[in-house]
């Protein structure tokens, strides 16, 4: 169709051409400046904490990588894959190279180790707590590859944009929060950027730096099954809907070999790779692609009628086989109680999981279902822009779109599960809010062009918008196109469509079926709406980018182990009661001395007041934390005993009502009670409420009033302010007056926030015969009483 | 009488398979039977674990694995170089062996690293 003209237009061909390949470069040089400006972006709206508080490490999980990581700056990596710690879980000890996800650490040692052999001299520490704004630039990156991938460098800026600012993934990865999500998402996008890559591509190197990538992401979270089951369900899903090709089976083959064999490198996952349920679906479908495979061959090299006799003999022959290899499949799959899940992923299929059979797990913060709101504060407009992103993925459907559609359901499922994931929801959000951005500007900038009254003056750019066959078979009827640009229309003739957006636009004006005036302008909107509409949505872009600083500034920057409020007079008033009393512990007692808490605080107390501890946050022991529960939870004297057999010398407990600070160990002391009573069943919880209610006044009962937790909290109390009000349960409290006969108070900070009791040693003597037979002869009676056994008399 | 026929069309279907795949290229056979080596030792590898047993289970699984590998590679590579495959037309078929050759490297390290 472009011959006629072709005669006609050498001379201005090459004219033409060059422009064009100046303005491609320079296209190319502005997407490059607004990739750097988009990484200084995401690096510094993740300082606020540090320009707010100071450079620290923030939380409780951050303070464990951040220990484990000088460790291996100090000692080097073979010591550190060797590694048994005997500093936490007293006396059990924990094998930390064999249990830690080592991505995490070992970046930020390697850079530190880089850093400081160029002789710039960072610490440990200014590496760990920058380390997430730095990685959540590189995700940004990855996610403009990615998007580019899909539809086009256009979507693929604002998806790198929109994710440089959402307010889910700042939570995790503000400047401090050194946890493993600072790298496992940067490691998320760049496997998903790669697969899409290898997809579209069908090039085995970029298979195998597909596997590459699923390693450093197996390494850093345990968040990598997500992976391994997203794309055989991707792979299924091209099957089923017919579009098996053969670049699909390179992108799938090789990935799961290597990754299987990577994965098990890694020293936590190990044989679970091949041996958990998690790991089954890619097997599946790595047979069943193979099955294509083979079929789809057959198909080639064999006429029609001999593939029919073929597929009966298979179908009949291969049918009882199948069923063989499930049922065996079933059998021992379903051996093991799990069904071969670990507790963690069943959480994630069934909600109600936890809260039946493992109520640790229950008992996280992050781990409860988001509410509605919290979709809004941590997305905002992301939430209303993914539906029209997935309508424009449709348009065309490709394997790569195909891809982010099921990544988009698949987590928002997940994100409705547990808030914590809400941060993997956050990448594909981005990137279909920036492909549906992308093509609302595609259409609206068209529009605006098409109708601009001074559009002849520039005939290059007028030419891109229409299709060759429109303007070739009508006559220059129309009033916008002048004459003098019909010769153009060899260079759109000619042109490669190598951005995907031009596709875009060349795709939508060839669907019209006849080239009409009349029907070219049905495609454009009118040019006061686009102006008014391209307005809007730049209005739109302000307010998200006002929310995430807003979001950045005031909610996620906390660095909780500080913390900070407004006095009358508008001054900023310091609570740093946590690290009072850790470096009170490390400067007033022995190194060997053993640190009874609530496990929330075991990271923080090795890596800060480095005393060895009985529990800490990495939970793996339930039995362990029952007990430390059962001890809280227990009178005086049977919880001297219980902390007694563990050699323990202090009990730390976390107390706000002082100050009014609400995660306290009082309102965690439910979970302390659920948690003992799940291993020793003479904790009763109704023994602990009244009516149903939790109270710590006048009307609570009993034992609560008896218990450790609320004799270590409220001792002394009553001196504050004389009357023992509860700034947090907003109630005086109901024993006031009271002695500890087994615990000595050693520290209290400033504020009240942690106090520190230390074991009372035993008596030497026990005064009178008689009163310890009495004392013996009563508790065996109170024992025949007693339907349930206390292990500890 | 339906049996007989039955056996009839599925000898004129492996007449049909086996002229068929005769018409393929020689260097596409090579690769086919490259193919056919590595799987067969990966079974001889499973049944020796079904006689003796797993342990060691790392050295097992590597080994399996290093042949179910290089089975998959070279199919890979069969495809890419595969003449009629218009997908692939423009990559040359060096581009697709150094792919093969770097691909195979890493898989090699890490069973080396793996075997224990």
């Amino acid at each position: 169709m472009a011959s006629p003209e072709s005669a006609v237009n050498g001379p201005t061909m090459t004219a033409g051409a060059a422009s064009k390949s100046l303005r491609n470069a320079f296209g190319g040089v502005i997407a490059f400046i607004i990739l750097v400006l988009i990484g200084v972006l995401a690096f510094s709206i993740r300082l606020f904490s540090v320009i707010k508080y100071e450079s620290v490490i923030h939380e409780f999980d951050p303070y464990f990588n951040y220990r484990v990581t000088q460790f291996l700056s100090k000692n080097g990596i073979y010591d550190f894959w060797n590694w048994f710690d005997d500093r936490t879980w007293y006396p059990l000890g924990r094998v930390i190279g064999g249990t830690v996800y080592p991505g995490l650490t070992l970046t930020a040692g390697t850079i530190w180790k880089v850093v400081n052999s160029l002789n710039i001299p960072l610490s440990v520490e200014t590496v760990c707590v920058f380390t997430a704004p730095i990685f959540s630039a590189f995700a940004s990156w990855a996610a403009y590859l990615l998007t580019k991938e899909v539809k086009g460098p256009g979507a693929g800026l604002t998806a790198a944009a929109l994710l440089a600012m959402v307010p889910s993934y700042i939570s995790r990865s503000v400047a401090g929060s050194y946890d493993n999500e600072a790298v496992a998402i940067f490691a998320l996008v760049f496997t998903f950027y790669l697969y899409i890559k290898t997809l579209n591509t069908g090039s085995l190197f970029y298979a195998t730096l597909n596997a590459l990538a699923y390693f450093y992401m197996v390494c850093s979270w345990g968040g990598y099954t997500f992976i391994i089951n997203l794309i055989p369900m991707h792979v299924l899903l091209c099957i089923v809907t017919g579009r098996y090709s053969s670049r699909l089976y390179i992108a799938y083959a090789p990935l799961v070999v290597l990754g299987t064999l990577l994965a098990s490198l890694v020293p936590v996952v190990g044989f679970n790779a091949v041996l958990t349920s998690e790991h089954f679906a890619s097997f599946l479908v790595f047979i069943i692609i193979h099955v294509v495979a083979l079929a789809y061959y057959i198909k080639g090299i064999l006429s029609p009628k001999m593939f029919k006799v073929a597929v009966t003999l298979v179908v009949s022959a291969g049918l009882a086989v199948c069923c063989a290899v499930i049922a065996i499949l079933i059998a021992v799959v379903a051996s093991s109680p799990t069904k071969g899940w670990s507790g963690r992923s069943l959480t994630l299929l069934d909600p109600t999981y936890a809260s039946k059979y493992i109520p640790i797990i229950a008992s996280v913060s992050e781990h409860q279902p988001p509410t509605w709101p919290s979709y809004f504060m941590d997305i905002n407009v992301l939430a209303f822009l993914v539906p029209a992103g997935i309508i424009a993925c449709f348009m065309p459907l490709t394997d790569s779109s195909s891809f982010v559609i099921l990544y988009i359901v698949t987590s928002v499922y997940f994100s409705g599960v547990m808030v914590r994931l809400m941060l993997v929801l956050a990448p594909a959000a981005c990137i279909l809010s920036g492909i549906a951005l992308s093509e609302a500007f595609n259409v609206l900038t068209r529009s605006i062009k098409f109708q601009l009254p001074g559009i002849a003056g520039n005939p290059s750019i007028a030419v891109r918008m229409w299709c060759i066959m429109s303007t070739s078979k009508e006559n220059g009827s129309s009033t916008v196109v002048a004459p003098n640009d019909i010769p153009k229309t060899e260079e759109a003739a000619k042109e490669k469509p190598a951005k995907k957006n031009r596709k875009k636009e060349k795709e939508n004006v060839e669907k019209k079926p006849t080239p009409s005036k009349t029907e070219k302008r049905l495609l454009v909107l009118p040019l006061e709406a686009s102006v008014i509409a391209v307005l809007l949505l730049v209005l739109l872009g302000a307010f998200y980018v006002v929310h995430c600083v807003w979001a950045a500034a005031e909610a996620y920057s906390a660095p909780s182990i500080v913390l900070t409020s407004h006095s009358n007079d508008g001054g900023l008033h310091v609570f740093d009661d946590f690290r009072e009393a850790y470096s009170w512990l490390s400067h007033n007692t022995d190194v060997d001395d053993k640190v009874a808490s609530w496990w929330d605080y075991g990271y923080q107390t090795t890596a800060m007041a480095n005393r060895t501890v009985l529990v800490d946050n990495n939970t793996w022991n339930n039995t362990h934390i029952a007990t430390v529960g059962t001890a809280m939870s227990s009178p005086e004297k049977q919880a001297w005993e219980i902390f007694h057999s563990l050699d323990v010398k202090y009990v730390l407990v976390v107390f706000g009502g002082v100050v009014g600070y609400p995660s306290d160990d009082i309102n965690k002391f439910l979970w302390m009670v659920r948690i003992g009573g799940g291993v020793f069943p003479h904790i009763k919880e109704p023994d602990y409420l009244r009516d149903g209610q939790y109270r710590i006044d006048a009307q609570a009962t009993p034992t609560m009033l008896n218990c450790l937790m609320y004799k270590l909290s409220y001792f002394r109390f009553v001196e504050t302010d004389g009357k023992g009000f509860d700034r947090v349960r907003r109630t005086e409290i109901g024993k006031k007056h009271f002695k500890l006969t087994h615990f000595e108070e050693v520290f209290t900070t400033h504020h009240w926030m942690v106090r520190i009791y230390k074991l009372k040693p035993q008596r030497n003597r026990i005064r009178g015969k008689t009163k310890k037979s009495k004392s013996s002869r009563s508790v065996s009676s109170k024992r025949d009483v007693r339907g349930k056994r206390n292990p500890w008399h | 009488m339906g049996r007989s026929s039955t056996v009839k069309e599925t000898q004129a279907l492996f007449q049909s398979l086996r002229s068929a795949y005769a018409a393929t290229p020689n260097n596409l056979k090579i690769i086919d039977v490259f193919v056919g080596f590595a799987v067969l030792t990966a079974i001889i590898q499973v049944v020796y674990m079904a006689v003796v047993g797993s342990f060691p289970f790392n050295s097992f699984l590597s080994g399996v694995l290093s042949c179910i590998g290089t089975a998959v590679l070279a199919v890979c590579l069969r495809i890419q170089v595969n003449k009629d495959n218009k997908e692939f037309k423009d990559v040359a078929p060096e581009r697709a062996f150094a792919d093969f050759i770097l691909c195979n490297l890493v898989l090699h390290l890490v069973i080396m690293n793996f075997m224990g």
